[in-house]
């Protein structure tokens, strides 16, 4: 749910190819009318679009491995039935994401193979470990609650079938921050070794979840042509200090302390937070996060090791298929 | 890497008795077997539904969005299909 950070365009490829048709197509989306697969579109919304649904949905599907490292280890039943409900959700969101960029005219193959070769991204927030049992706690209330933020704005996308599936993700994401929010609090109010557990969960999840809202708007020169064609609603820095705001109040009733001594509230009531190190965001864009190796070698291996799966269902229905078209020939 | 593409199937779910079947979202599956089972797991996770189609996307025909103007002109003109055209007194009262 994660896509903020992702949704840069290519510079050289914004030509307008037509120059009428762009017009009426930007007077559409002026009046607030919803782009559909087969209307017609400039290149380049096609291809910032594709880009930034199919990253998306791989964050969604990559999401699923910092959480899926504690089903087997939850602390009671309760918590390992509600992780194991969220993972089979962040796998339910990537496949309506994937269906959504394929109304673009990728094919699922070819979204699914960019990721696995590297070439298209997922959201940076994953490269991060998920160290101890807090950590699932602070991806539920953090992780999940920025992602809330960033896509609350989408449900109002100019591409209809994005649009669409946002709202369904939306509708099953609240129950994802709530049940992390849940465990800080009960490990906020359990033993001082929960407690520190918690706080050093939030200690390290803080700054790479601010991170997640991508640099800031002075530094991220694509963000024009998307505010213009609808895509993204709020900057970067609006939807972060939302974020911030919000999540203030709620670590003060944890009684957990957000790691940054120079946070100072405004006098409009923000929550000025300090500056964020955007060459830790570089580098693990880069390649060169903790855990970015792993993720995509765990990713491969499900692929290939369900290879079978997939050749199996394919030939069986091509079996049927061909025994169907030779009892219609008798 | 590259595996043949899977079909495309599109899925209908009737949320309540009584409620026509409505179209949820779509999903890659071999076969109708699967694609089933995959709506059951992709969009009914909450309850949401009592029944399901499926049905594959290349069985759909579409009107074209370029041609809605022509495609749907003859209702447009038609406004005396509509009940608000017809004037009766007040006194008649609801009708």
């Amino acid at each position: 749910m994660y896509t903020q950070a992702l949704n840069s365009s290519d510079g050289e490829d914004r030509f307008v190819e037509d120059a009428t048709r762009a017009a009426a197509f930007q007077a559409r989306i002026d009046a607030d009318e919803r782009i559909e697969p087969n209307d017609w579109m400039p290149a380049a919304y096609r291809k910032t679009l594709t880009r930034q649904i199919s990253q998306h949905a791989h964050s969604e599907i990559v999401g699923m491995l910092p959480e899926g490292n504690w089903i087997t280890r939850a602390p009671s039943l309760r918590r390992k039935a509600a992780l194991l409900a969220k993972v089979q959700d962040e796998c339910g969101h990537g496949l309506y994401l994937y269906a959504a960029a394929e109304t673009l005219g990728s094919s699922r193959e070819e979204l699914v193979d960019a990721m696995l070769s590297g070439k298209s991204r997922y959201s940076s927030i994953f490269n991060y470990p998920t160290l101890t049992w807090a950590d699932i706690g602070a991806i539920g209330w953090l992780v999940d609650g920025a992602a809330i933020m960033n896509q609350i704005p989408l449900c109002r996308c100019s591409y209809g079938p994005y649009a669409r599936a946002m709202i369904r993700v939306c509708k099953e994401e609240s129950f994802h921050q709530r049940q992390g929010f849940e465990i800080m609090l009960t490990l906020a109010r359990g033993t001082e070794e929960q407690k520190a557990m918690a706080q050093n969960a939030l200690d390290r999840w803080w700054w790479p979840v601010l991170m997640m809202f991508g640099p800031p708007d002075q530094a991220s020169q694509h963000s024009d042509t998307s505010t213009k064609w609808k895509i993204k609603r709020f900057s970067n820095d609006e939807l972060r200090q939302k974020f911030v705001d919000a999540t203030v109040p709620q670590a003060e009733f944890l009684g957990l302390t957000i790691p940054d001594p120079g946070m100072t509230q405004d006098s409009e009531g923000h929550w000025r937070y300090s500056e964020i190190d955007w060459t830790e965001f570089k580098q693990v864009l880069a390649g060169n996060g903790p855990c970015n190796r792993d993720r995509l070698a765990a990713r491969r291996k499900a692929h290939e090791e369900g290879a079978w799966v997939r050749e199996a269902a394919a030939a069986y229905a091509a079996k049927r298929e061909s025994r169907r078209t030779a009892q219609a020939a008798e | 890497m590259a595996t043949p593409n899977s079909p495309l199937w599109e899925v209908f779910i009737r949320s309540r008795n009584g409620l026509a079947h409505k179209h949820v979202g779509s999903l890659h599956a071999a076969d109708a077997t699967l694609a089933l089972q995959a709506a059951r797991d992709i969009y009914t996770r909450r309850g949401e539904g009592l029944s399901i189609w499926v049905v594959p996307s290349s069985a759909i025909t579409a009107s074209d969005p370029s041609e809605k103007g022509m495609m749907f002109e003859p209702a447009e003109s038609k406004i005396y299909r509509h009940p608000t055209f017809y004037d009766v007194p007040e006194e008649v009262g609801h009708m």
